[in-house]
C-alpha cells in the first residue's frame, strides 16, 4: 500500500509544484518507487518543472476517462528510474476530475508505488480538494506573511473535516508545516512573519524551512528539480525535509540570518 | 421504488443558530438607523445572517408595527429574517405570507423579563436556567479548530485546542478554551444570560454573551495571554482576568 501525500496550501504562488517536485525526487533518490501527480488541470506546470513536457501524451483526464491505461500515461523521470510523472492537461477544464475517478487511480497507483504525491491547485475548492481528499500525510506549504498563513489554516479546517479519513472517522490525516520563501533579512526587518509567529497561529509539526533561493528559479529553468542541486541552499533544506518526512532526526537550517549572526557575534549595529 | 425514493433526501433533526433581534421602538427609520450602526460594528458577523425578530416587547407597551416594512428592511440591511416571535395573529400572518414562520419562543426570553423584575428572585432564575441547559452533555474538542471551520454545542462546549482566526465556535451553555482564542466565540446563544466565557488567552475577533457582544476593537490588547472569564452583568459584557 502506498502513502498518499498531499502538497497542499489555500493560497497560490507559494511553492506546492516546486515542493512537489522536490520531495518526489527526493523520496525516489532513496530508492522509493514514487509518483508524482499533477492535480492543477487547465494550468500544467509539474511536467515543466520535472522537465518532461515534451514527453507528454497522454494525462491524468485521459486515465480518468478510460481513453488511456496508467502505464500509458506515466511518464518516467530522466534523472530517476524510480520516479513517475503523472501531468495534467492543458485543454481540459477542472471539471473533468471526479472523486471517484481520483480514487480509483490512486487505487491502481497504490498497488505499485510506495509514494504518491498530489500537487495540489490553489484555492479551496473543486481541484484543491479533490488532491487532499485520500491523503494520509499533508504537507502545507505556507510563506511567512499573514494571508499565507490564514489560508493554510483554512486549508488544515478542509483536511480535519472534509477528506477521506475524516468521513470515515479513520486516524486523522498527519499534517507537516512546510515554510518555504523564508528570508531571515525580511523577518529581522519585520516584513515577513518569524517562524515563531507562524507556529504560533498555526502550530503544526515542522518539517522544514525552505529558504527564497535563486537556485530555485534556475532549477525550474532547467527543468530539474531542484533538490538534484546538491550545492544549493533550498536543494539541501528539502532534502532535510525528504529526511525527516522518513524520520531521521536534523537540525533545522536557514533559520537564522548568516550576517545578523556575525553583526551579533561582534557586537556591530 | 422504495430504497430509491429514500435516498433522494431525508430529514433530519438539528439546531439551527441565529442571533434574537428584539425591538423597542416601533420608529422604522430609528430601527434602520441603529441596525446599520450595529452591523457596521461586526460586518463579517452580521453579512447573510439569519435573525430572528422578537416583537414581545411592542406588543407589550400596545407599539403597532408594519412586519411587511421591517421584513423589508432586515433584508435590504442583508440579514436573513427566518422567524418571527412573540407577534400577534395579524402579525403572524404577515409573517407567513413572506414565507417568514413563527417561533414560538422559549423560556430564555422571559427569563431575562423576570430578571429585571424581580431581583431578589435572580439566584432560583439562574439556576433554573443553567439547569435548562445543562441537559445537553458537555461537548469536548481536541482537535484545533480552525478558520472557517464552525462549532455548534447543545450545552457546555469545551475545548482543548486553539481556535483560529476565521473559526466560529458556538454554545448554548458555557464555552471553555483551554488555549488561545483567535476566532469567534458565541455563549448562551438561546438567551442564556448566565452563560460564561472562560479562556486561556483571549484574542477574539467577537465575544458574545446571550446576543451582547464585543468585536476585538473593543477588546483591549492588555488582556491577551491571561485566563480571564466574560459574563454578563446588568446586559453589559464583562472582561475580567480569572485569579
Ligand atoms: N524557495 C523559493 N525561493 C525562491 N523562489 C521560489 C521558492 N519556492 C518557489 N519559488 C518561486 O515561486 C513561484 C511559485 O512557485 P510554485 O509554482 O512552486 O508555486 P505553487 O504553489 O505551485 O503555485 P500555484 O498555486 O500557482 O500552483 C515560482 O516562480 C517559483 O520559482
Ligand atoms: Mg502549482
Amino acid at each position: 500500500m502506498a502513502r498518499i501525500i498531499v502538497v497542499t496550501s489555500g493560497k497560490g504562488g507559494v511553492g506546492k509544484t516546486t515542493t512537489s517536485a522536490a520531495i518526489a525526487m527526493g523520496l525516489a533518490k532513496r530508492g522509493h518507487k514514487t509518483a508524482v501527480i499533477d492535480f492543477d488541470v487547465g494550468l500544467r506546470n509539474l511536467d515543466l518543472i520535472m522537465g518532461c513536457e515534451r514527453r507528454v501524451v497522454y494525462d491524468f483526464v485521459n486515465v480518468i476517462n478510460g481513453e488511456a491505461n496508467l502505464n500509458q500515461a506515466l511518464i518516467r523521470d530522466k534523472n530517476c528510474n524510480q520516479l513517475y510523472i503523472l501531468p495534467a492537461s492543458q485543454t481540459r477544464d477542472k471539471d473533468a476530475l471526479t472523486l471517484e475517478g481520483v480514487g480509483r487511480v490512486l487505487e491502481e497507483l497504490s498497488k505499485d508505488f510506495k509514494y504518491i504525491v498530489c500537487d495540489s491547485p490553489a484555492g479551496i475548492e473543486k481541484g484543491a480538494n479533490l488532491a487532499m481528499y485520500y491523503a494520509d500525510d499533508a504537507f502545507v506549504v505556507t510563506n511567512p506573511e499573514v494571508s499565507s498563513v490564514r489560508d493554510s489554516d483554512r486549508m488544515l479546517g478542509i483536511l480535519a473535516s472534509k477528506s477521506r479519513r475524516a468521513e470515515l472517522r479513520m486516524d486523522p490525516i498527519k499534517e507537516f508545516l512546510l515554510l518555504t520563501r523564508y528570508d531571515p533579512s525580511r523577518v529581522e526587518s519585520g516584513e515577513m512573519l518569524s517562524l515563531e509567529d507562524v507556529q504560533e497561529i498555526l502550530s503544526l509539526h515542522l518539517l522544514g524551512i525552505i529558504p527564497e533561493s535563486k537556485s530555485v528559479l534556475n532549477a525550474s529553468n532547467a527543468g530539474i528539480p531542484v533538490i538534484l542541486d546538491e550545492k544549493s541552499d533550498a536543494g539541501q533544506a528539502y532534502a532535510d525535509v525528504v529526511a525527516r518526512y522518513l524520520g531521521e532526526k536534523r537540525p533545522h537550517r536557514f533559520v537564522e540570518n548568516k550576517k545578523g549572526f556575525l553583526r551579533k557575534l561582534f557586537g556591530g549595529k | 421504488m422504495d430504497g430509491l425514493q429514500s435516498s433522494v433526501l431525508e430529514f433530519r433533526s438539528s439546531t439551527f443558530f441565529a442571533p434574537v433581534l428584539v425591538l423597542y421602538s416601533n420608529d422604522m427609520h430609528a430601527i434602520a438607523l441603529h441596525l446599520q450602526e450595529k452591523i457596521a460594528s461586526a460586518p463579517d458577523f452580521f453579512k447573510s445572517s439569519p435573525v430572528l425578530f422578537d416583537l414581545t416587547e411592542l406588543n407589550e407597551h400596545g407599539q403597532e408595527i408594519d412586519v411587511a416594512a421591517l421584513i423589508a428592511l432586515l433584508r435590504q440591511s442583508g440579514l436573513c429574517p427566518v422567524g418571527i416571535r412573540g407577534g400577534n395573529d395579524a402579525q403572524a400572518r404577515l409573517a407567513l405570507a413572506s414565507s417568514i414562520p413563527v417561533d414560538s419562543g422559549r423560556s430564555s426570553g422571559s427569563a431575562r423579563l423576570e430578571l429585571s423584575n424581580a431581583p431578589a428572585a435572580m439566584p432560583e432564575i439562574q439556576a433554573m436556567v443553567v439547569k435548562e441547559v445543562s441537559h445537553a452533555p458537555a461537548m469536548l474538542v481536541t482537535q484545533p479548530v480552525r478558520s472557517g471551520q464552525r462549532i455548534y454545542a447543545g450545552g457546555d462546549l469545551v475545548i482543548l485546542s486553539q481556535v483560529s482566526a476565521g473559526a466560529e465556535i458556538m454554545a448554548e451553555g458555557n464555552i471553555h478554551v483551554y488555549n488561545t482564542l483567535r476566532g469567534r466565540a458565541l455563549a448562551g446563544v438561546q438567551g442564556n444570560t448566565a452563560a460564561r466565557l472562560f479562556c486561556l488567552d483571549l484574542q477574539a475577533e467577537l465575544v458574545s454573551i446571550a446576543g451582547v457582544y464585543k468585536t476585538s476593537e473593543d477588546l483591549k490588547a492588555s488582556i491577551k495571554k491571561k485566563p480571564l472569564q466574560v459574563y454578563l452583568q446588568d446586559q453589559a459584557l464583562i472582561v475580567e482576568e480569572l485569579n
